[in-house]
């Protein structure tokens, strides 16, 4: 396998990388054809072959499956690369990768096909390289050459996978923080992508090695395997986006039951995902963690709509009917197949750093991570968002609330970072919400996760958030 | 409210029943019989056998599940029918008997089911049993044709013959698992058979062609063939394994999710689940197939969604006995809550003509929406409770509207589905 990137818009460090590889690849195509290796391959087969690899390259190339998002492909290209590495050495490899200039990809810039091509071209000439350096002989393997052809092909396949992720993640790195963040995404797929990498790269060999007994015909059966695997990396990429889609929809049915609270679930998600980045959580915990987040209120449904809407302080039994929705977004939730993190996170949103949170009251380190995150993500779109008794804050009077608490509430590790966090990516208040006149006798006249207005009670003896 | 722990849904697939005991018979005879022979006469060729056995192994312990519960070993099915296959490995010509192929094969997969054994999961014997008939068919049609010179010296006429013979094998497999399965699920054999080619022939495909590839490859490489060829057989799985799970955890959300009306108490609980299993064995009674039921399920754990728009709930939750208007309101809302995902129009089809009588001026309610309407009222009439009286009273009523609200046949089959959960009836 191999990634191809589109670019978007460049900075001009990405201009400058995207320069110098271009002028490497160039360099070096240049100069072995300038000085030809003496090949011990007939030239009329050499050029017969580079075409039919070349043609096997773009039709792999020209129909990659998405994988997270429209700004990464995966296709199983890399397979005819190697296999060229092994009949053509490295000059023929890296003319295969080369064509990807001609890739019949829809939507693809000059610039995007220019570095992808770049970046093949290295690729497949450091594999080459590599395969010629640890002993490989170049042309068709007959059957004398197993085993002893694995060791160099295994190491040129190392080669191409390193070069190739290598250059690629480089100008990831380079490119403005959506698409930045996007190579935080492709992170979650990395294992798969690792072992389609090798799983592909082999094919290569085994493409090469019917060469002899069935030419071309080897190449259309290992196709099939190939691009099965690519119908169901296809159906799983449409699955998830079909996944995160429905529950984003379930989750905002929950919320229609106040009217303020729109949209809540989604931005906690994307916070807590934004914060989790931040602190460098594994990818996996992070994609755990936006579902947590989007989660993390739906016990709310369990609280009467009368006590959400009260106007005047509750009593003790409408407090704990409150305190309990984290209870009951467990109960509710336990049945998905999440990790169990996530499942921690929601049951501990609203505990606190001094142990006056509720359900359980648990302080400090006793509090799951993921719950930490969550309760900075939550507060801070409560705040930022317009209540029926306050308009939204602006978002540097929100990060000095969340200073204030940082240590009593909140995790204070948690909140740098998601400060940070903010700096870096920025974040999008709600629009202020017009109440339409259908909804205006039935809202919310209280948020419990609004730290600056703490729920209030009509005896004050239980430790009510934040007072 | 306590958490209501679900009845472990005992997966019908493992519990035996007549055709499973048939074909757990088959292929338990031609076990004793190939390893009986094969201990007899000795192996022939014991490295390449002990290879193969060991990739077949390998196969079965990397077993990955499908959508629908089913189950498949794709390297280990390739491994199998690439050892009943295989012409030359290497310098030597291949001898191995048919026998001895399924020898090989089932010793491996037994083998390799071992550990799942160990972890305390599912043995999946029916599952093997039909790996090892296919894989004994396609042994039994090539190995004498091995022998014939002819064969190996013409590649081309060799790669026919095996992908025809293979397409024959992997036919009667999916024939055997959907008698399987449309005995288990008391679904009908054309339609199950039809959902089985349809969930299997990629994976089966791949594997075909993997076979092809394994026999052809251990002419030119020898065993090594076996090792190198594990790597797309192992792309292809891990791909299937995430498609699958997935599939698995956006259903497993949809329906613990489609609980939270029960926990906010706009329904009864457990009702949404129950609509949901009735709705879909009241489907598979009439005929549908797999990927309309998944539509059914959804559409039936969902149905009651747009109530989260009600301001309070429904006393008791019953909607069969709120106005036309309220039932409409709750059809719409719902159907809008699952519009906004995107993805599942037709979900949201069926939703929002949940409550359009069977006869109407309207057009006719999609199958899917009429059956909701039964399975909703049924269960709002008897609830959780498995009386027989009021099971009987409950489908009275409905028959008594079929002129008019229910159809005829979606009752029907609703009264044979529950008549099965009551067996004594009379």
């Amino acid at each position: 396998m191999t990634q191809g990137g589109s670019l978007g818009r460049l900075s001009r460090a990405a201009w400058l990388y995207l320069a110098a590889v271009l002028a490497a690849a160039a360099g070096l195509l240049a100069g072995s054809l300038y000085v030809h290796p003496r090949l011990d391959l007939d030239f009329g087969p050499w050029v017969s072959t580079l075409l039919v690899l070349a043609i096997l390259f773009l039709v792999c190339d020209s129909t990659p499956t998405t994988l997270t998002s429209r700004q990464s492909a995966w296709s199983p290209s890399s397979s005819a690369t190697l296999a060229a590495v092994v009949m053509l050495g490295p000059l023929g490899a890296a003319l295969v990768g080369a064509t990807s200039l001609l890739s019949m990809r829809r939507g693809l810039y000059v610039a995007h096909r220019a570095f992808n091509a770049a970046m093949y071209t290295l690729s497949a000439f450091a594999a080459g390289a590599t395969y010629l350096a640890f002993g490989g002989t170049l042309g068709v393997p007959t059957k004398l050459s197993f085993p002893g052809i694995i060791a160099p092909f295994a190491a040129a396949a190392a080669a191409h996978v390193i070069v190739n992720h290598g250059l690629l993640s480089g100008m990831l790195l380079l490119l403005p923080p959506p698409e930045s963040a996007r190579r935080a995404r492709l992170d979650v797929h990395l294992p798969l992508l690792l072992v389609s990498d090798l799983g592909y790269a082999t094919l290569g060999l085994l493409i090469a090695a019917l060469w002899s007994l069935v030419n071309l015909f080897a190449t259309v059966l290992v196709l099939i395997p190939l691009f099965v695997a690519r119908w169901a990396i296809g159906q799983f990429a449409a699955q998830e986006r079909a996944y995160g889609a429905t529950m984003a929809a379930l989750c905002q049915a929950v919320e229609t039951k106040d009217f303020y609270t729109r949209g809540h679930s989604e931005r906690v998600s994307k916070g807590a995902a934004m914060l989790a980045r931040q602190v460098g959580m594994h990818a996996e915990r992070v994609e755990a963690i936006r579902y947590a987040g989007m989660l993390h209120d739906v016990g709310k449904l369990g609280v009467p709509t009368k006590v959400l809407q009260k106007t005047g302080p509750l009593t003790e039994e409408e407090l704990a009917a409150i305190q309990l929705h984290p209870m009951r977004g467990l109960e509710i939730v336990r049945q998905i197949g999440f990790l169990e993190e996530a499942l921690a996170g929601i049951m501990h949103h609203h505990e606190r750093m001094d142990g006056k949170g509720y359900p359980l009251g648990l302080a400090a380190g006793e509090i799951p991570e993921f719950a930490r995150v969550i309760a900075v993500a939550d507060a801070f779109d409560s705040m930022t968002s317009t209540r029926s008794y306050r308009g939204a804050r602006r978002i540097d009077e929100a990060v000095a609330e969340l200073r204030k608490w940082s240590g009593t509430q909140f995790d204070p590790v948690m909140v740098d970072a998601f400060v940070m966090a903010l700096e870096r990516e920025g974040w999008d208040r709600p629009h202020p919400a017009v109440v339409p006149p259908e909804f205006a006798g039935g809202m919310a006249a209280q948020d419990h996760d609004d730290p600056t207005a703490p729920l209030r009670v009509v005896e004050n003896r239980l430790p009510a958030g934040g007072s | 409210m306590t958490i209501q722990q679900r009845p472990a849904r005992q997966p019908s697939w493992q519990s035996l029943d007549s055709g499973q005991l048939l074909l757990l018979a088959a292929a338990g005879m031609l076990l004793v019989a190939a390893v009986a022979q094969t201990a007899a006469v000795g192996l022939t060729q014991a490295r390449a056998a002990v290879a193969f056995g060991a990739l077949i192994a390998f196969g079965e312990l990397l077993r990955l599940s499908l959508p629908g519960d089913r189950e498949a070993a794709p390297i280990g099915s390739a491994g199998a029918f690439g050892y009943a296959l295989v012409l030359q490995i290497g310098f030597t010509q291949a001898r191995q008997p048919a026998l001895q192929v399924v020898a090989v094969a089932a010793i491996g997969m037994i083998v390799g089911a071992l550990p799942h054994l160990a972890a305390g999961r599912p043995a999946g014997v029916a599952g093997m049993a039909a790996r090892l008939l296919a894989v004994a068919i396609v042994a039994f049609a090539f190995r004498p044709l091995a022998d014939i010179t002819m064969l190996s010296a013409r590649v081309w006429v060799a790669i026919a013959v095996m992908a025809g013979l293979l397409v024959v094998g992997w036919f009667a497999e999916c024939v055997i698992r959907a008698l399987i399965r449309a005995d288990a699920l008391r679904a009908k054999f054309m339609v199950a058979l039809v959902d089985e080619i349809r969930v299997q022939w990629q994976l089966g495909a791949a594997v075909g062609a993997c076979a092809i590839l394994i026999a052809l490859a251990a002419d030119e490489m020898g065993l090594v063939a076996l090792a190198i060829l594990i790597a797309p057989l192992l792309v292809t799985q891990v791909a299937f394994r995430r498609y699958a799970g997935i599939r698995s955890t956006y259903l497993q959300t949809v329906r613990a999710l489609a609980r939270v009306t029960e926990v906010g108490g706009y329904t009864e609980d457990g009702h949404s689940r129950r609509v949901g299993t009735l709705a879909v064995a009241v489907g598979r009674e009439l005929g549908m197939n797999e990927p309309d039921l998944l539509e059914l399920e959804y559409a039936a754990l969902m149905h009651d969604i747009g109530q989260l728009s009600l301001t309070d709930p429904i006393p008791g939750g019953a909607t069969v006995l709120v106005s036309p208007e309220d039932q409409r309101r709750i059809a719409e809302l719902g159907a809008g809550v699952i519009q906004q995902a995107g993805v599942l129009d037709r979900v949201a089809e069926i939703v929002r003509c949940q409550d359009r009588p069977w006869r109407g001026p309207e057009p006719a309610p999609p199958l899917g929406s009429r059956i909701i309407r039964a399975a909703n009222a049924f269960d709002d009439l008897v609830g959780g409770s498995a009386d027989r009286d009021r099971t009987t009273a409950a489908l009275e009523r409905l028959r008594i509207d079929t002129v008019a609200h229910y159809d005829p046949q979606v009752v029907a089959a609703l009264s044979k589905v529950t008549d099965r959960r009551h067996p004594g009836r009379l």
